[in-house]
């Protein structure tokens, strides 16, 4: 099983909501997030007095998958998300030791 | 009591009146009561008391930090009651009455615990209740001004003191001078509204108040953004709404000229306002709220004193020139400078001001669409006078109000400890909240 968490733009969020449905995914967490990458931060000007936010809001999603899984939700993602702009963020993907649903004590994939 | 204020303004037809208009204005010669002139200055008592309890409060309360946000509205709100209290003790007094051979100067206490000012007084064609309660709402905005200068470091009970010795030193003389009988209107200066009793008068004072007080804490390596422009946009619009009355009212009457100082003040704040978003647009790439509002601000401020005498397209180009010099004062001069008055109220209220009460002798004249000048002023002598007004206001105010800041700094002090400007005025001088969400 694998993790895989991706940090997109906030309003790529229903998008990729979406092709995650459409390829059968059954569930995502959401993070609301604040970082900076290439993109960097912006500034604020307030009366000539200009601040740098160096921290830029983005969205976190995060999805645990099988293994079969896992090249068919990057794909769905980065089509999803992609502007070709620059700050549209990156996905990560680790290994998954164990999934347990609460309600049922079922463990590993039959948890997912 | 238009006439005090119009002295200056020999119109052909009031050129004899002009001679005996003083005396109505003391109410030794009562005119009958204009029930018109009456129920419009009602009115714009009312929204002159607007303008700084809710609107000025709000403006500043959304530019300073979550954490200060009462702080302001409480400093607007108690000047609001103490000047009203001490307006009817001394202050209207001192302003507003004859003060025999220190006429030119200031008033008497004659009027003291507001002693003749009974049902039965008049002032030109409306009550005297109504003329001193109007002028006291102008005694009220004109300290509250000066609170943009201090914020967010500035100790409650000093800020009282300050203010209370301000009203009696600095405002009650000042607008003696110009509205009262005293020098300054004799000499011909014209100042409708209050450009330099109010708002110059104002602006030197945030500015030696600034100077005084020292930089907040972490000023200005620290990032210091406005907590809730909402809030200060909602202020600057009832600002705008309340000046009607300030303007339009400073002709004590419902008529022409209070007609046509509402159409002035709607044209010079609407061009100001675009001035500044036009010029944060050029200068900075975006056009931003917090422009277009305080850029209104700086129209209002200039059109002031011109607001009886300016013709709308004058109107225009002094709203153009009060937004484009205030931009630069707070914008970038402040930068440049250093020091920290923390919501421009110099920048502002001084710099529009000056430049307001400057054109108002250019744009009073009849060739420029203005009701026109005094007979054989020309535009140059009327400027000059102007330029006379505004630096006597700028050396008293600003030296008279250098004086009480020092005083009291080395007596009580003026600021709030490290630990208390850290914490926020709103918990360590008020012991509230502003938002517990």
């Amino acid at each position: 099983m694998k993790l895989v968490s991706a940090v997109i733009k906030p309003f790529k969020l229903d998008d990729v909501r979406e092709a995650l449905g459409d390829i059968g995914v059954s569930g995502i967490t959401v993070i609301e997030v604040k970082g900076f990458g290439r993109q960097k931060g912006h500034t604020e000007l307030y009366r000539g007095a200009e601040y740098v936010v160096d921290f830029l809001p983005k969205i976190k999603v995060e999805i645990a998958v099988d293994d079969t899984m896992v090249d068919k939700v990057i794909e769905a993602i980065s089509t999803a998300a992609r502007t070709g702009k620059i700050g549209d963020g990156k996905i990560f993907v680790f290994d998954l030791d164990q999934v347990i649903r609460i309600r049922t004590g079922e463990t590993g994939s039959d948890a997912l | 009591m238009k006439s005090i204020r119009n002295l200056s303004l020999a119109k052909p037809l009031s050129a004899v009146l002009l001679t005996f208009m003083p005396l109505l204005a003391f109410g030794q010669d009562e005119p009958a009561l204009s029930s018109g002139d009456t129920a419009w200055m009602l009115t714009a008592t009312a929204l002159v008391l607007f303008m700084t309890i809710p609107g000025l409060s709000l403006f500043y309360a959304g530019l300073v930090r979550s954490k200060n946000v009462l702080s302001v509205l409480m400093q607007c709100f108690a000047i609001t009651c103490m000047m009203s209290i001490l307006w009817a003790f001394y202050a209207y007094s001192m302003a507003f009455t004859d003060g025999g051979s220190m006429n030119a100067w200031v008033g008497s206490l004659d009027k003291m615990f507001l002693s003749g000012v009974t049902v039965d007084a008049m002032s030109g064609s409306i009550p005297e209740s109504l003329f001193m309660t109007f002028q006291m709402t102008f005694a009220i905005i004109t300290p509250a001004l000066i609170v943009g200068a201090f914020a967010e470091r500035m100790k409650f009970s000093a800020m009282l003191i300050f203010m209370a010795l301000w009203v009696t030193l600095v405002y009650a003389p000042i607008a003696h001078w110009v509205w009262g009988g005293g020098w300054v209107g004799e000499m011909g200066a014209l100042d409708f509204a209050g450009g330099t009793v109010v708002h110059i008068n104002a602006g030197v004072a945030a500015l030696m108040a600034a100077l005084v007080l020292g930089k907040r804490k972490g000023y200005p390596t620290t990032a210091m953004p406005p907590h809730n422009l909402g809030l200060t946009v909602m202020g600057a619009s009832m600002l705008w709404v309340g000046w009607f009355g300030f303007n339009a009212g400073s002709e004590l009457a419902a008529d022409g000229t209070a007609g046509m100082a509402m159409t002035v003040t709607q044209l010079a704040t609407a061009a100001a306002a675009l001035t500044w978003m036009f010029a944060e647009w050029i200068s900075h790439g975006k056009p931003s709220v917090l422009g277009i509002a305080t850029g209104a601000v700086a129209g209002l401020v200039a059109i002031t004193p011109a607001s009886g005498t300016a013709g709308p397209m004058g109107a225009i180009v002094i709203g153009f020139s009060g937004a484009l010099f205030a931009f630069i004062a707070s914008t970038k001069v402040k930068h440049w400078l250093g020091y920290d008055d923390s919501l421009d109220v110099w920048g502002v209220h001084g710099v529009a001001g000056i430049v307001g009460a400057i054109l108002t002798g250019v744009f009073a004249d009849a060739s420029l669409g203005g009701s026109g000048l005094a007979d054989g002023m020309s535009i140059g002598g009327q400027v000059w006078i102007q330029f006379l007004s505004v630096m006597a206001t700028l050396v008293y105010g600003g030296v008279v109000s250098l004086l009480i800041l020092l005083v009291l700094k080395a007596t009580i002090g003026l600021r709030v400890t490290e630990e208390q400007e850290t914490e926020g005025l709103d918990l360590s001088q008020h012991d509230e909240r502003g938002y517990i969400l």
